[in-house]
Parts: structure tokens; sequence; C-alpha cells
């Protein structure tokens, strides 16, 4: 009997704004430890919480970005726990009525095929702030500068039936939070964090007991996790004994999870509604006003550069993947280059580079331009397609633009015939073996003669005349 | 509906209230008092009412995204038990 993985992610995005969820502290990263924590963050007695506007757009954005039914009439609700980093005792969340209800989300596999990911619920919530456990021995210290920043909570259905689906799901939302401007998506930061309800199930057999897993910040560490609880749980069940309910936390670098605590204690969280906090009313023309305003969806952008500019749905799935990348081979494609020439350098060498040395496409030395006027070069005949990789290469370090390298290198191509031909000519008299042969029917000797011609020209002479010459004379 | 002592136990701790043994009866005894006085609530039909989740009837009035609030950080930490290096400083935390 085989064993079934099934899987759900509850992702906590950061919004993106200046100010907290209720409170008027900013929500900058990276200040003095509780120098952004405010009375209302501190949960002094007699404080209020105001809501904050853009937080309710911002989950309205997202809302209509996967399809929801967004309740127009939404409740925060108390959630009582008590630990150091939330001084109130309670976190203010969402419970009964979510603002953002049922939706879903296309995710695409490794196979090519698409999946539909139900979203069961996005609600609002206030983060806690950071415990630091290490800075002293007898203290856990506190800093609560990020104690009331903004979360969506993303709860997606248990759709997921492998880790490699969690991933694909993850980045899918990764992406359109950053696409519709309502999270930054910095996962080292804590700006976008996983956790994800795993269970194993024999087929066709119900639900089995899920574990929660915790701490995972990166995607990497999401598959690896999930790989690694499926593999535990499955142990445990084929040695006859029972999962436990329970949170555990991901250790990365002895890849292993661990138990937190267990949930069947204290998993009573006792909400009810923030009697401070009115119920959040959405009009229907703040919900217009909010329609008109997203900008085209990934998923609309992939279609797009499927239909328009013929790109296969690989391709346009990873270029529009990020924002950023998507925005960078639009600004070629804009100047009237070949898309998919551009599609094949924007995702090869131009990827290849800048995951070498670890940059953003946004902070890429060569811009979106400068790669234009390279890929013209190609398209132009000025040069070949494998001499504009060392022209690239040299563009990377920064040796000048497409045409001043091409130009000081002499790197032009080689359009003569006669010139080509002379090439040609001595090649075919230096080799009469292959010469023979290939007059004798060995018709892959072509490439040999192609590659010596295009070495006697230094990889200069035009690929597609020397093809037309060198079968012309050997014939 | 009504509590048993256990269930009174394990209320008090997620409140984090110190109930001795000896005083637990007496607790729970009340707490069903009020539970029972509850009940007579739900003899009332609210089949036609809508669910309420404040007593007023109006919606929350949203704030503008601007950052209003100085750093006090100083104020605060000056009545806190205990600080260091511009944290708080709580018992350890173990996990």
């Amino acid at each position: 009997m085989t064993w079934e993985t099934v899987i759900g992610l509850e992702i906590h995005s950061q919004l993106r704004t200046k100010s907290k969820i209720f409170s008027g502290a900013s929500t900058a990263f990276g200040s003095k430890a509780n120098t952004q924590a405010c009375a209302v963050d501190l949960g002094f007695p007699g404080v209020l919480p105001v809501l904050n506007e853009e937080v309710v757009k911002m989950a309205l954005r997202f809302g209509l970005s996967v399809d929801a039914a967004i309740n127009k009439h939404s409740i925060f609700a108390r959630k009582n726990y008590f630990y150091p980093d939330l001084p109130k005792g309670y976190q203010i969340s969402q419970f009964e009525i979510p603002i953002v209800g049922q939706g879903s989300i296309e995710i695409t596999l490794e196979s090519g095929d698409n999946k539909t990911v139900g979203i069961t619920r996005a609600h609002l919530e206030e983060d806690a702030g950071k415990s630091i456990h290490d800075l002293y021995d007898d203290y856990t210290a506190i800093d609560l500068n990020r104690a009331g920043t903004p979360l969506l909570e993303i709860v997606s259905e248990p759709d997921m039936s492998s880790a490699k689906e969690a991933v694909a799901y993850a980045k899918k939302i990764h992406a359109l939070v950053q696409y519709i401007e309502i999270c930054d998506g910095n996962m080292q930061e804590g700006s976008f964090r996983c956790d994800a309800n795993v269970s194993v199930r024999k087929q066709g057999e119900e639900l089995g007991t899920r574990s929660e897993l915790k701490n995972i910040n990166s995607f990497k560490f999401l598959e690896k996790a999930i790989n690694i609880e499926v593999e535990r749980q499955i142990d445990i069940l084929e040695e006859g004994g029972s999962v436990v309910q329970e949170t555990r936390l991901y250790d990365s670098i002895k890849n292993e999870t661990r138990s937190m605590r267990s949930k069947e204690e204290a998993n009573d969280y006792r909400y009810f509604p923030d009697p401070d906090l009115l119920p959040v009313v959405i009009s229907d023309e703040l919900l217009e006003e909010i329609k008109k305003e997203l900008p085209e969806l990934p998923t609309e952008k992939k279609i797009r550069f499927i239909d328009s500019l013929g790109l296969s749905s690989y391709d346009a799935e990873v270029l529009t993947s990020q924002k950023e990348m998507a925005d960078y081979f639009e600004n070629i494609i804009k100047q009237g280059a070949d898309a998919k020439l551009s599609a094949n350098w924007v995702m090869g060498d131009l990827s290849a580079a800048l995951n070498k040395s670890q940059l953003e496409i946004v902070d890429s030395p060569i811009s979106s331009g400068e790669l234009f006027l390279l890929i013209s070069r190609i398209t132009d005949n000025t040069i070949s397609g494998k001499i504009a990789k060392d022209v690239f290469k040299l563009m990377w370090d920064g040796k000048g633009t497409a045409d001043e390298i091409i130009e000081k290198q002499g790197l032009k191509q080689m359009t003569d015939s006669s010139a080509i031909e002379s090439i040609i000519d001595d090649v075919i008299e230096n080799n009469p073996g292959q010469v023979q042969q290939f007059k004798d029917g060995n018709s892959k000797l072509l490439g040999f003669f192609i590659g010596q011609v295009m070495k006697a020209s230094k990889g200069k002479a035009n690929p597609k005349q020397v093809n037309e010459i060198l079968n012309e004379k050997l014939s | 509906m009504s509590l048993d002592n256990k269930k009174v136990k394990e209320i008090a701790h997620l409140a984090r209230l110190n109930i001795e043994d000896s005083d637990i009866e007496q607790a729970t005894a009340e707490l069903n008092n009020i539970l029972s006085l509850m009940d007579k609530l739900g003899e009332i039909d609210t089949g036609d009412a809508e669910p309420m989740a404040h007593p007023l009837k109006m919606s929350q009035r949203l704030r503008e995204d601007k950052v209003l609030e100085d750093d006090l950080s100083e104020e605060f930490q000056a009545i806190a038990p205990k600080t260091g290096k511009g944290h708080f400083l709580v018992p350890t935390v173990i996990e």
C-alpha cells in the first residue's frame, strides 16, 4: 500500500504599510530594539486600537486577485494566549468572519500541467514581538518593534500532495503578493513566512493526524522540511505507532523536525469578538475602486506572453514568476527585440550570471536597454549567438556596451562570402580523408567541417553562410 | 451546560489564575451557577435574529496609514521591571 501526502499551507505575509495595523508606530525593519513600540503595541491600559485603512485595502487586493468571496462585514477577535512577546495576552486576529473568504489560485507543476489550489480564507491580524533567547543566560530579551505589524494570513486547503507542489504554491503566492504590492516578500527578514500542515494517509482513506511545521524561512527548506516530516510520519505509522498532533520546528542544520509544544494542552485560544473594534464594513464603491487599481496579475501576464508573444508555457511561467523579471523582459521586447530570443537570454545567461553573483534582477549590472542592444546585434547578423555570449561576459564585467566591445575586440561577424569561401577551401584541402568519408555518406561529418571553419575564423564566420557554402562545395 | 472540577482547573491554567485545590469546588459551583443563567438565554428563540458582534450599530472607523508615534522607549523602559540594551528582559522562556 502506498502512502499519500496531504499538505496545506498557512502563509503569513507582512503587509507593507508605513504604520502598524492598530497604531501609528512605524513598521520599518531593522531599527533599534523597542524604539517603534508605542503604548498601543505594548498593551498599556486604556489604549484603543484604530484600524489602518491601507491594511483593509491590501487584504481586498489579495482577495480580488484570487477570486475570493469578500466578506463585506468582517470581525476582529481576540486570540488569547500568554507569551512574553505578546504584551496584551491576546493577539487581535479574525476568526469567525475573515475579510477574505474562499478563493483559489492556479499553480503550474513540474510536468507543465496546471492545478488549482483552494484558498480557504485570508484574515488580518497583528504580528507579535520577537523573543531573543541567546543574548543572556538567565533572561529572554524581548523586542516589541514587530508587535502590531499587519499580517495577512493566507490559509490554503489541504490540496497539495507533494513537497514540490507546496513549494510551487508558496512561490505563486509569493509572486502574487509582490505583484499587487502588498508585501515585500523578503523571507530572510521574515516578511513572508510559511507554516506547513503535513499528514499522510493510505490511498483513499480519511485524513491522517497532521503536524504543523514552523520556522521555515526559504523555499528550499520548505521542501526539505516537508519531505523529512513525511518520512518521519510514515516510519511511525509503519511501525504501528500513531502521529501526535503538534507543532514541530524545522532545524535546517540537522535537517530534522523537532516537537515544539504539544497542541493538545493549550489549543484553546478562547476566541471572542474584540469589544474594542467595531465590525469592518466594506462598501461596494471601495471594492470597485480597488478592482480598478489592480495591476495585471501573473496568470494574466503569463497568458498574454503565450498568446501574443508566442512563448512556451514554461518560458512564460518562469518569466512571470517574478514581477521584476517580467518587467525587465518586457522592456527588451518593447524596444523591438525578438520575444523568444530575449526570453532565452533573460532566463539563460542573465539569470545564470545573477545567480552566480547572488544578485536580484533589479541590481543587474546589465540594464534591459543594454541587453536589448546585444540581442539586436545578433538579429542584425553583426555577431553570432556564440560570440554574443562572450560579449555578454565582458558587458557583465563592465567592459563597455555591446557595440563598444564588438568594435574594440574586432568581433564583427564575417559575412563576406568570398572570405568565408577561402577559409572553407583551406579546410577541405587540409582534410581529404574526412571529405572522402563525407562523400561516402557519413553526413555527420558536416558538423566537423563547420567546427573547423568556425575555429579558423575565430568564431566570426556567419554560421548560416558557412552551412550553405559547405553544402554546396561538398556535394 | 456545566463544568466539572477538571475543566475549571484547565480554564484557570489557560487564564493563568492560581486557584488552590481547596477552592476548586467552590469555583466550579459558582461558575456553574452563572452558566445556568446563560442557559436561560438559550430558551429564547433567536432563529430570526442576526448574530451581533458589537452592541453599537456602527462600523469601524479607519485611520490613514501615517506614522504618528514618537519614540518613547526610554519612558517605557524606565517603568519595566528589568531591561538591558534596549530590550525588555523576562525570565528565560524554554521551548
